[in-house]
This record gives structure tokens, C-alpha cells and sequence, in this order.
């Protein structure tokens, strides 16, 4: 009896408490968080590390309007491991922390996925730096922006590259198993048979270190060129030992294998690899000198690839952000955060001109065909980039047909 | 004299666990623990530091209820009090505690189905996560608008199609467990385990690869905007109207509104699975999984159906995993072959083991333990060291600089590391687990756990500890 | 005399081999022949069944399923293949056999599985990168002998990766020994995240870097490859490899300038076509759908000679895997089974409190156990790193578990089944990778499973492995 009257009594408290501290949890109205993701740990955390520092300096350099406004503007930086799992996890964190208005990141299409369904739901504005993924942005949700190219651009550019080079007549496409690289490799198959290339094979191997034995088909197939659609850490060390075990043709890639290990693994079987990319170095870009100037200054080691666009993204969302706290006189909501960034037009960043189509996928992308010149890490820099352009995404192409439709009929 | 003479400490336990002081001084601790939850101040900048101490008291409060010597009835309202009202306000106000909480219920539940293989049948299971992953990708595959065979051709489901799903995977799960179970019958031990653990690889590499040429499973790129149980229209209206009422800020009711769904259909199936196993667990057939596990030979001598209770555990044990996989499939939205590896079976077997095998209460706290230290202590820990670098925080005495470690030792990029150092130091120090069962704690107390320089004691206290 | 007999009349009590015969009779004869002649005698035995069956079940494949795809006849494409796949599968064999002795060597002590030994394999492979690259960096590299800087680099990984595998033991096993078996598991698993990440944070603030690269490419003769020639199957005699064409003209063209072997050829004519530009390979030339197929080189169609393909890069490493995998078996044999240390160590294996009684000190003869199985993972990493030329602290893991499937396959706790399990797998997996390929609804991404499936299905047929011994029922 004594023991009821006790828990009612506690019971009852413990709700008045609960309720009374809920109102009095008030928000720091001043505070503005900018949230990264990418891998910081496990093998691939050499590109994550990098995307993390660029918005730690974009967010360092480029917050004065928003400090003028009266705000503190903060960055934290999420390790998603590039793993499904803990990405959805942090992005459920960064949800419920009101302050976090936009989040910079994801390295892995695999990741950016699920976590983006946690931003959508959110209204919480993404800006992707290096996710081609073509799922990224075909679901058409309004707060999931890009300023990378895209896979089935990139795999298209690859194949026609590839058919363009002399002796090349059959190719041989390997793949990661990931969602990113099965992905491009697919559409390098696909273009390469329109372009008539033969097709020798379409394998996909989870192996990271041995590839003798995967290597044994082939070399009796012996094909003129090998598309590997993975990352650096794996393909680098596939080219040595393909080499070793006496392959001769060519090796092609998408911009996974752009990294300086690339060339660290590789060795002199490097020399003379393609690959396409959507971040040329940064070296490519005239206005990037200043920023890889500041970054080795920063952080002691020049910027991997995604570096410089990682900061682009950041700055994308600072101005957005300033843009919205300005109309709103005040913290903006997310939502306007989210309009802000979508609205982003002709954006001059470092690594090219940004606006964004209704997908939220860059209206034109820059794609890069890079020749790699040296087996040495120190000069991947220098590798030469022999085909660069822009292309339209797939809503701006199909605006452009049907804008060039209704002129070219009459005339037909 | 000298028998009744009990030490200070004893006397002290001995009032400390009179049902008059444990039971309001339990529930002294779920109010102490839900207003430290609550007074924590966001932008303060030790956050994050007060987060990592505070939500576990809080998520541990149920487990102290019902272990304080209260009287059943007030023990379970109290709990239902805390279920039902308490968590849901407290993930109103900050939905990351909800998502800590679904977690927490999903992962709990496949420690208790692993449970029922491993501590209660004595088999272990390296690839349990393959029954996960057949549960979660049978509503995956059915709901996706991934381009799959099922999408194509319009054989879709609805979503309300949830429920029922939940029990036909149920029965798929259960049947994949006996398809597992025939060939492996006569196997123990070691083999038992890289048997089971190769036939996760296999339901993986399947699910990988089950996109060409019919594409069941979009392979790689997995499926994404997979089906969520609908949401009743009142629902919305009704967590608004509760926000409204106590003054939480709420951008978007709706969304609070679905992760409280899940967090009552999670709650719901937790307690489930919870009855089922104790049910199991005290019968006939819980008692035949016992004798098997201490000794097979013994067990068959006395009559116990070896083929058909071996079985029996291992379609027992799926089955939980099915049902659970179609929540997880349903929460995530998006599942892939990643989401499958050994290392998802090996975190479970980790609850398992570290909780207290056999034991369900342990299970359970296995998984709250083990969850909190993937999903929120790791990551909380590197964003205080990063809120003090921003602020290049001092530490005092020391005059250290936060600001100086070096980057490539953040702590962000360790998760690991402390996950490896955490379960050393736990299996070492508490070797049967926090909360052993009964039966197991006996055995240990009997031989004494280290047992270090003596060879006789040593080689009696392993043939115990093997069992066989 | 006397005392020699009475030792060895003790010798026959206690001395149960654990290394005895596939057929299970003892080994006896002089000492050469028992350590020397019997085992490198039964891993050849192994290489050459394991290798004829596989070669034969393949061709048996081949003649099931002729065309797997169109315009690809699997046969010649076996035929082509191999001598690389029984290369690679007898390296990858020899790494999975010694990794899979630290497994089989601790469970045989403690009957506990070792789920750290992957990562004392990482360390072993990490020591030989920063041993060749701190010689390296200090300029004095290619100042070594070839063999001698080998067996430093396999030496040191060898020390620390033993050292580390006892320090593990007193630090996290020993307190456990009475716990569960289940315990130790998870401890293991816990020891193997900690190595993982302190091997990355040393290397992360050393090297700012781990992707580790072995600096071989210094070292011309690790990297030049030999070339051999097998011409036997599908040449049809011809020795491609350096012979010129002069004596097989036809149709009055002359093959002069026409080698198939290391020359490029830069103009060939046949039948008014010119194959030209670029060097030729001798495939080419085999795709014989028109023109071809008139020129006849002796009784023989030139599609018959594309076996040119089939001169191999034996790769220097592999070389070395091979050689040193067996030398060290050797001596591993002669430890456990001519050793004092090895009976002790075979004496607590089969019972711990009787061997204490008996006056062996348990605990040293543990420790000695996970010295011996942490070297020979170390050795493995040294000798897996220079093969693969790049090593990370995440290396480990899938040699480890392979390499721990080989000894379960092979029987665990059996040193023999450890051996016969890793050269077994090794071999399976490379012929799988090599011929799934060919297949197109299956494909190499099917290996891991097709490899699981047949440990199972030998596991249904033999519960306790390969060499296991039957589990003796205490009842």
C-alpha cells in the first residue's frame, strides 16, 4: 500500500517534470551547425579526411556574412564509416539537432542514399561533393543537390573515349560489386556495345589484395582494354598485378581511381591509364590555386580529389544559408535552407559554374578524360587531361530537345 | 554467534534490497534520469559529453524497474508508463532518442532469436544475419520502386500489406532456418560455426548478385523507397496536438508522427518476442534445448529428440530475425547487401555473449549496451572533442590544447578501437556476461573463474565451461 | 646405446604424432626421412592429386558445357589457362596453409578458436613493409643480397608477429580460460579491432598514410617475371616461345620476321592481308575465320597455335611463397613432431591436467604454441605483402577467414588437414575464379559461394574435416 502511494507520487512528478524542463528547453537562437559525412575511418578515409577538411576551410573562410548577421557558425564533421547503417544513424542525429541547417557529404552512393530519405524527411538540405550515383538525384526530392557529374554520363564518356582510341576492339569490364562502381561499369558496358566494342566479359569481384587468379581469364582472353569501375585502393594495386602477370593492353576507370595512392599502388603499370572524372585535380582549375595553397597550409598535405569540390558544396550552403537568415531575420528555417540552396544560380565556385536543375543535379557538369603520366604520387597532379567538357543533366537536355524541338520541325 | 554475524556490507545489501527501499528508490532513479535527460541545454557546450552519460541511464530505467523487487502489477505499469507515454514525449522532444530507442528494439530482438540458438541450444550461429536479411528483403523486394521483376510486372503490394507480412516472413525465415539446419545436423562446435557463417556469405552474395539475369534484388544498388506501414490519418493530428500542448518545437509532425509508428510497431514485437522466449524458455522444449546444450550425448540417452529440437531452435531463432528484418527493412527505407556482413552477425553474437548468454534480461541489455556504444556513445565523443576544438578548449592543470592532437588521432576515426577495447575489458572482468543466467553463474561460482597457475583446476573449470 | 633404446621405447609411449600419414599409419625410418623426405613428399603428393583432379574435373566441364557463351569454346580457354591457375591456386594455397596453422596449432592447444590471428597474419605483413621501406629510405636496400634480405624481411615479420600473438594470449586469453568458449570469441574479436586501429594510428602519424606500399618495384629482380613457355597441350609441339616461323611457309609467304614469342612482328602477310601496327600477340593470328583457315603449317591449322597464350609470368614472389611455405613446413614438422618443446606441446594438446601432472609447465607450452602459430601468420603476411605489393591494416581480414575455413576443411587441430585444407581452397578458388568466368548468368562474384558449398559438402560427408579424428564422446 505505502509502496503504491509512492510510485503514484513519484510517477506523477516525474511527469510534471518532464513536462515543465520540455518548455523551459529553450534554443540557442544564435548558433548555426554545418554538418559533414564522409568516411574518416577504414580504407577509403583518405578521400573522406579530404571532403571534411575542404568545408572545414570553406567554413572557416567564407562565414563572415552570416557572422555579421549576429550568428556563430560551427562545423561538425560525422564519420559515416561508408557504411549504410551508421550514415542513416548520424544523419538521424544531425536531424534532431534544430541548429544543423545543411549537410555537406557523403563520399559513398551506398551511404548518401539511405541517409539523404533522413534529410528528405527533414527538409534538411544535402549538398553532395562527389556522390555520381545516378539514384541520388532521379528520386527528384527538393532538398538532395549535387554539384558531381553523373555515373551514367561519366560511363557513357568513358566507353566513347574508349572506342575512340586506335587498336582498342574489345574490352573487358570489372567491377567492385558496390553500388557505385557495378553502377558506372554498367554503363560503360552499355555505351561500349552501341559504340561496337566487344564486350568480352562483365565480372565482379569483391577481392581487395590478390587478383592472380582473377587475372588468369584475362589474360587467354587477352582484351585490348580493361574498364575496372572501383576505387583507387583496390584498382591500384589490380593494374600492378595485371601488369606483373603480363597483360599488355590499356586499363580505364571512372574517378574512383583518382587519388595519389592510385599511382602509390599502381607503380609504372599506372603510366598511361584513362579515366574519366567529374573532379578534375585541383590543379586543373584556374581558380583553385589559392585553395590548395590554404589547405597544404592548413592541414600539412595537398588536397585529394573531391577536396576542392567538397569546399564549393560548403560554400554553396553558407550563401544559401546567409540568404535565407537574411529574409527571414533571424535562424532560417531548414526548409527555406532548402529553397535557398536550390535556388543556387551560376554559382562561381573554384571548381566551376554551379546552378541547379529541378533534380538537383548540376545543370551543367564538367567531365574530365585524364591520362595518368607517372607512376610517381608526387606528380599525379601533372597527369594530362586530354578531353574536358560539359554536359547537360538530364532534365536540362531533355529542356533543350524540347526548346529545340518546336524550331527544328517546321524546317524538317 | 558467529553464523548470524553478517558483514556492514551485506547488512547494507540486505536493506538495500528490501522491496520498500529498492522499489521507490528504482523509481527515484527513472525520475532522476529523465530530468537529466531533459535539463540538458543543446547549445551547451558539453552537449554531446552530458548526452553520452545521460541517455543511457535513461534507456537502462525499464531494465531497472523490472529487476527492483517491486509487486508485478505496479512493475508493469511503471513500465508501461515509461513505454507508452514517457519515451514517446522524450522522442517528440528530440527525435535522435527515438531512433536510438527503434534501434535499440531491433536490435534487441535479434539478440533474443540469436539467443535462442546460441544460449539457450548451445549452436553457434556465425550467420544469423542471413535470416535478417531474409526477412528484410522479402518486403524490401515486394515494396521497393526499385526497378526489380516484382516492380516491372506490377506485383507490388500495398503497404498495408506490412502486418502480414510481418508473419509470412515469419514462416519464410523459419523455413530457410530448417533448410540450414538439415545439412548441418551433424556438425558442433567449430565446424557448426564456419558452416553457418558461410551460409551468410551465400544469402549475401546472393542478394548481391540476384539482379541478372531476372532482377529480384536490383543487386549492388540495392532497394530504395521501400513500403512504410501507412500512417493513420489521426496520427499526425494527434502528435501535433500533444507537441502543441507541451510546448516542443515540431517542424514536421508528420515524420515525428511515422517514427513513433515504428517505435510502438518495434515495442509491440519486442515484447512479443520477449513472452515467446520466456514461454520457450521455461518448457518442455526449453528444458530439451538445455539438456542438448550441456551434453548431447546424455540428452539423446534420455529420449530428447536431437533432429527434431536442433531445428526446432534454429527455425525458432530465423524466425525471430525474419520478423524483424521486415521492420528494418520497413524503418530504413533502403536496404543492401551491405547492410548484411558477417560483421552485422558478429555484433549480434557480441550482445549475446556480453549481456549474459541464455539469459533474456541480459539479452537485452546486451543490445542497449552494445547499440549506444555503435550509435551514440562513439559518435557523441568525437563531436565533444570537435565542439572543444572549435572553441580550442584548454585542458585546465594540464594546460593541454584540444586543438593539438593531431588529426589522424580524432577520435571520430577510432570507433572501432574503443568498440575492441570495451569488449576486451567487459569479457575479461565479467566473463559470463553483465547479467548471467542463473544456471551458468552457478557453474562459475563452483570453479572460480581464473584459475591462473594451476593446470588441474584449470582443465576442470574448461571441461565446465565446454560442456561437453 | 642403452639409454639411446630406453628414450626411444619412451619415445613409442607418448609420442602420438599429430602429423601422421593420410592414411593414418605412424611415420617411421631415419630421421631424413621422417622430416625431410615424408612431408615434402606429401605436400607434393597433395599439389599434384590436388591439381590432376581439378584439371580433370574441369575438362569435364568443358566437355559438359562446350560453349558457355558464344564463340568462347571452354576447353581451349582452359587449356590456356592452366598453368597460371594452378600457379596462382598453389601460392594462394601455400598463403591460406600457413595462416591456417596458427588456427589449427591453437585450437589444437586450447581448443578455442583464434579470431585474432587475421590480424597478428596484418602485422606480420606491416613489419615487412616498414622493415624493406626503412632500408629503403636509408638508401641501403638494393645493397642486399636477394635471399638474405628475403629471409630478414619473413624473419622479422616472423618476431614481432609472435611476440605479439603471446602477448595477446597473456593478456587476453589466459585470464579466460575457464569462461565459456564462447567468451574468448568475443575477446578476440574485440583484440582484433584494437590491433586493426593502433596498427592505422601508428602508421597514420608515421607515414600519414596506410596504404602501404613495399617498395619491390627498387628491386629489378623481384619484378622481373620468368616467361615459360608450356606448349604441350594446344601447341601441338611447336615451341613458340623463340623459334622463328621460317620453316612453316605457305602460299609463298615467307615468316622471316614472324615470332610468337618475346619479338614483336611487325609485318606479317598472309594471303594479301597485313597485319601490322602495333605488336601482333599471336591470338591474333589464331582467329583463323577466313583467310586463315587455309594456311595449314604443317598437318596443323593455325588456330591450333594459339597457345602462344600460354607462356606464363611466373612471378618471383610466387617463387618464393612457395619455397619458403615449404622450408618452413619442414621445419615445423621437425619441431612439433623431433622436439622435446613439440611433445610437450602435443602432450598438453591431447590432455591438459594429465601433461601438467607429468610435470609440463602448461602455460609455457601455450605460450610456445602461440609464438610458433603467430610467426608462421607473420611469415605468411611478409610473404603475402611482397606477392601483392600493397598491404593496409584492413589487410587481414579475408585471408583470415578463408584461411580459417582451409583449416576447418582440413580438420581442425590436425597441422596435416591445416596444410592439405589451405593448398585444397587455394587451388579450388583459383579454379573457379578462373573458369566461372566463362559463364555468363554465374561469374567470378560466385566463387566464395561455390567455395563454401563445396566445404559443406564435404563436411556432410566428414564432420570433423578432411584429416579430422572422429570426436571421441565422453559419456
Amino acid at each position: 500500500m505505502k509502496v503504491r502511494k509512492v510510485l503514484s507520487l513519484v510517477s506523477a512528478s516525474a511527469l510534471a517534470l518532464a513536462l515543465s524542463v520540455s518548455v523551459v528547453q529553450a534554443q540557442d537562437e544564435n548558433v548555426i551547425r554545418v554538418a559533414s559525412q564522409s568516411p574518416l575511418s577504414g580504407p577509403q578515409s583518405v578521400l573522406g579526411i579530404s571532403i571534411r577538411n575542404g568545408v572545414e576551410l570553406a567554413i572557416s573562410q567564407h562565414s563572415q556574412a552570416l557572422v555579421d548577421l549576429g550568428f556563430t557558425v560551427e562545423f561538425v564533421p560525422f564519420d559515416d564509416q561508408a557504411t549504410p547503417e551508421v550514415g542513416t544513424s548520424n544523419a538521424q542525429q544531425i536531424a534532431a539537432d534544430p541548429s544543423i541547417l545543411a549537410v555537406v557529404g557523403h563520399l559513398n552512393t551506398g551511404v548518401a542514399i539511405p541517409s539523404s530519405e533522413v534529410y528528405n524527411d527533414n527538409q534538411l538540405a544535402m549538398v553532395s561533393p562527389a556522390n555520381t550515383g545516378v539514384a541520388i538525384t532521379d528520386r527528384g526530392y527538393p532538398t538532395i543537390n549535387r554539384i558531381a557529374g553523373r555515373d551514367d554520363t561519366q560511363g557513357q564518356a568513358g566507353a566513347q573515349f574508349a572506342a575512340s582510341l586506335d587498336g582498342v576492339e574489345s574490352v573487358y569490364v570489372l567491377h567492385d560489386t558496390t553500388a557505385y562502381g557495378q553502377g558506372v561499369a554498367d554503363f560503360f558496358r552499355a555505351e561500349a556495345e552501341v559504340q561496337g566494342l566487344t564486350v568480352l566479359n562483365f565480372e565482379g569481384t569483391e577481392e581487395a589484395s590478390n587478383f592472380e587468379s582473377i587475372i588468369q581469364p584475362i589474360l587467354a582472353l587477352e582484351p585490348d582494354l580493361i574498364f575496372f569501375g572501383g576505387i583507387y585502393s583496390q584498382t591500384g594495386l589490380f593494374i600492378s598485378q595485371a601488369r606483373a602477370a603480363g597483360y599488355e593492353g590499356i586499363f580505364m576507370g571512372p574517378d574512383g581511381f583518382d587519388s595519389t595512392e592510385f599511382a602509390e599502388l599502381g607503380g609504372d603499370a599506372a603510366v598511361g591509364t584513362y579515366y574519366t572524372t567529374v573532379a578534375a585535380p585541383a590543379s586543373f582549375y584556374p581558380n583553385a590555386a589559392q585553395y590548395i595553397e590554404d589547405y597544404t597550409a592548413t592541414f600539412g598535405e595537398p588536397p585529394q580529389p573531391f577536396s576542392a569540390q567538397a569546399y564549393d558544396s560548403a560554400v554553396i550552403v553558407l550563401n544559401a544559408i546567409a540568404a535565407a537568415a537574411e529574409e527571414a531575420g533571424g535562424v532560417p528555417s531548414r526548409e527555406a535552407v532548402a529553397t535557398a540552396v536550390r535556388a543556387t544560380t551560376d554559382y562561381e565556385g573554384i571548381t566551376g559554374t554551379y546552378t541547379f536543375d529541378d533534380n538537383g543535379d548540376p545543370e551543367y557538369a564538367t567531365y574530365v578524360i585524364i591520362e595518368v603520366t607517372s607512376g610517381d604520387p608526387a606528380e599525379w597532379g601533372d597527369n594530362t587531361v586530354l578531353e574536358s567538357f560539359q554536359a547537360a543533366s538530364p532534365l536540362m537536355a531533355a529542356a533543350l530537345a524540347a526548346e529545340a524541338t518546336p524550331e527544328a520541325t517546321p524546317g524538317m | 554467534m558467529t553464523t548470524s554475524t553478517a558483514s556492514p556490507r551485506e547488512n547494507f545489501r540486505a536493506w538495500l534490497f528490501r522491496p520498500q527501499v529498492a522499489g521507490p528508490l528504482a523509481l527515484l532513479y527513472v525520475v532522476i534520469a529523465t530530468a537529466l535527460l531533459l535539463i540538458q541545454n543543446r547549445s551547451s557546450l558539453w552537449f554531446p559529453l552530458m548526452n553520452i552519460c545521460f541517455v543511457p541511464l535513461f534507456l537502462l530505467s525499464p531494465l531497472v524497474v523490472i529487476s527492483a523487487p517491486l509487486p508485478s502489477r505496479l512493475k508493469l505499469s511503471a513500465i508501461l508508463f515509461m513505454l507508452v507515454i514517457l519515451m514517446p514525449i522524450i522522442g517528440m522532444i528530440n527525435t535522435s532518442y527515438l531512433e536510438l530507442a527503434i534501434q535499440i528494439s531491433i536490435f534487441a530482438g535479434l539478440a533474443l532469436g540469436l539467443n535462442i540458438v546460441v544460449g539457450f541450444a548451445g549452436l553457434l550461429d556465425l550467420g544469423y544475419v542471413a535470416f535478417f536479411a531474409v526477412g528484410a528483403y522479402l518486403w524490401g523486394m515486394l515494396t521497393s520502386s526499385a526497378p526489380t521483376v516484382f516492380n516491372i510486372n506490377g506485383w507490388l503490394l500495398p503497404n498495408w500489406t506490412f502486418y502480414i507480412i510481418i508473419f509470412v516472413a515469419i514462416a519464410a525465415a523459419g523455413i530457410v532456418g530448417v533448410l540450414l539446419g538439415l545439412p548441418v545436423l551433424r556438425l558442433r562446435g567449430d565446424y557448426l560455426a564456419i558452416v553457418t557463417l558461410g551460409f551468410g556469405e551465400v544469402i549475401r552474395v546472393l542478394a548481391r548478385n540476384a539482379d541478372a539475369p531476372t532482377n529480384f534484388t536490383n543487386g549492388s544498388q540495392g532497394l530504395h523507397n521501400i513500403g512504410k506501414p501507412p500512417l493513420p490519418g489521426f496520427a499526425t493530428d494527434i502528435t501535433s496536438g500533444i507537441s502543441g500542448a507541451l510546448g516542443i518545437r515540431m517542424d514536421n509532425p508528420s515524420v515525428v508522427a511515422q517514427q513513433l509508428l515504428f517505435y510502438f510497431i518495434a515495442i509491440v514485437m519486442l515484447v512479443g518476442l520477449i513472452i515467446v522466449a520466456r514461454r520457450l524458455q521455461h518448457s518442455p522444449i526449453g528444458r530439451a534445448w538445455a539438456a542438448i546444450r550441456e551434453d548431447e550425448v546424455a540428452a539423446i540417452a534420455m529420449g530428447v529428440p536431437l533432429v527434431k529440437m536442433k531445428l526446432l531452435a534454429f527455425a525458432t531463432g530465423a524466425s525471430f530475425a525474419g520478423a524483424i528484418g521486415v521492420l528494418y527493412a520497413a524503418k530504413q527505407t533502403f536496404i543492401d547487401p551491405q547492410s548484411f556482413v558477417l560483421l552485422q552477425s558478429i555484433t549480434v553474437l557480441a550482445m549475446v555473449i556480453v549481456g549474459g548468454m541464455g539469459s533474456i534480461k541480459g539479452v537485452i541489455l546486451g543490445a542497449i549496451i552494445v547499440t549506444l556504444l555503435d550509435l551514440h556513445i562513439l559518435t557523441n565523443l568525437s563531436l565533444q572533442l570537435n565542439a572543444l576544438k572549435n572553441i580550442d578548449f584548454v585542458v585546465p592543470i594540464l594546460n593541454f590544447h584540444i586543438r593539438d592532437i593531431p588529426q589522424q588521432l580524432e577520435p571520430a576515426k577510432y570507433q572501432p578501437f574503443v568498440f575492441g577495447l570495451i569488449l576486451v575489458l567487459m569479457m575479461i572482468f565479467r566473463p559470463a556476461g553483465l547479467l548471467p543466467e542463473a544456471h551458468r553463474k552457478l557453474e562459475l561460482q563452483k570453479t572460480g573463474v581464473a584459475p591462473e597457475d594451476d593446470p588441474n583446476v584449470l582443465a576442470e573449470a574448461i571441461e565446465l565451461g565446454e560442456g561437453n | 646405446m642403452s639409454s639411446e633404446s630406453l628414450s626411444s621405447r619412451r619415445n613409442a609411449r607418448i609420442f602420438v604424432p599429430i602429423v601422421t600419414s593420410p592414411l593414418g599409419y605412424r611415420i617411421r625410418g631415419s630421421w631424413f626421412y621422417r622430416f625431410i623426405i615424408f612431408p615434402v613428399g606429401q605436400i607434393l603428393l597433395f599439389i599434384i592429386a590436388g591439381t590432376l583432379l581439378l584439371t580433370a574435373l574441369s575438362y569435364l566441364l568443358a566437355a559438359a558445357v562446350p560453349e558457355p557463351r558464344p564463340g568462347i569454346v571452354l576447353a581451349d580457354q582452359i587449356s590456356r589457362q592452366l598453368p597460371g591457375m594452378i600457379l596462382s591456386g598453389i601460392s594462394l594455397g601455400f598463403v591460406y596453409a600457413m595462416i591456417a596453422l596458427g588456427y589449427t596449432l591453437v585450437y589444437g592447444v586450447l581448443k578455442f578458436i583464434n579470431f585474432a590471428h587475421s590480424e597478428i597474419f596484418m602485422v606480420g605483413s606491416i613489419v615487412g613493409f616498414e622493415f624493406m621501406r626503412r632500408l629503403f629510405d636509408s638508401g641501403s636496400l638494393g645493397a642486399w643480397n636477394p635471399v638474405i634480405l628475403i629471409i630478414t624481411v619473413v624473419l622479422a615479420g616472423m618476431l614481432v608477429s609472435g611476440l605479439l600473438a603471446v602477448v595477446i594470449e597473456r593478456v587476453a586469453y589466459r585470464p579466460l580460460r575457464g569462461a565459456p568458449r564462447l567468451v574468448p570469441l568475443i575477446t578476440a574479436i574485440g583484440i582484433s579491432f584494437l590491433i586493426q586501429d593502433g596498427v592505422r594510428a601508428i602508421e597514420a602519424l608515421t607515414r600519414n598514410d596506410f596504404n602501404l606500399t613495399y617498395p619491390t618495384n627498387q628491386i629489378s629482380w623481384l619484378n622481373t617475371p620468368i616467361p615459360m613457355t608450356f606448349n604441350g597441350a594446344v601447341a601441338g609441339g611447336f615451341n613458340l616461345g623463340g623459334t622463328s616461323f621460317d620453316e612453316i611457309g605457305a602460299d609463298g609467304v615467307a615468316y622471316d620476321e614472324f615470332f610468337l614469342g618475346e619479338t614483336a612482328h611487325d609485318t606479317l602477310t598472309v594471303g594479301g592481308i597485313t597485319l601490322g601496327g602495333t605488336p601482333i600477340r599471336a591470338r591474333d593470328v589464331s582467329v583463323g575465320e577466313t583467310e586463315f583457315e587455309t594456311l595449314t603449317i604443317g598437318e596443323r591449322n593455325l588456330e591450333d597455335i594459339s597457345g602462344a597464350s600460354n607462356v606464363v609470368n611466373i612471378r618471383v614472389t610466387s617463387i618464393i611463397i612457395v619455397v619458403g611455405a615449404m622450408l618452413m613446413l619442414v621445419v615445423l614438422n621437425w619441431f612439433v613432431n623431433g622436439t622435446k618443446t613439440g611433445r610437450g606441446i602435443r602432450a598438453v594438446s591431447q590432455d591438459q591436467s594429465t601433461a601438467g601432472l607429468m610435470g609440463i609447465n602448461v602455460n609455457r607450452m601455450v605460450s610456445i604454441t602461440f609464438f610458433v602459430g603467430g610467426a608462421f601468420g607473420g611469415a605468411a603476411g611478409a610473404l603475402f605483402g611482397l606477392n601483392v605489393g600493397t598491404v593496409t591494416p584492413y589487410v587481414g581480414f579475408i585471408p583470415g577467414l578463408k584461411a580459417f575455413t582451409a583449416a576447418v576443411l582440413g580438420g581442425i587441430g590436425n597441422i596435416t588437414g591445416a596444410l592439405l585444407g589451405g593448398l585444397t581452397l587455394g587451388l579450388i578458388e583459383a579454379f573457379l575464379n578462373g573458369i566461372l568466368a566463362y559463364f555468363p548468368a554465374l561469374g567470378q562474384r560466385y566463387t566464395d559461394i561455390f567455395a563454401f558449398s563445396v566445404l559443406i559438402l564435404i563436411l556432410i560427408f566428414r564432420p570433423s574435416g578432411l584429416l579430422g579424428e572422429r570426436v571421441d564422446e565422453k559419456v
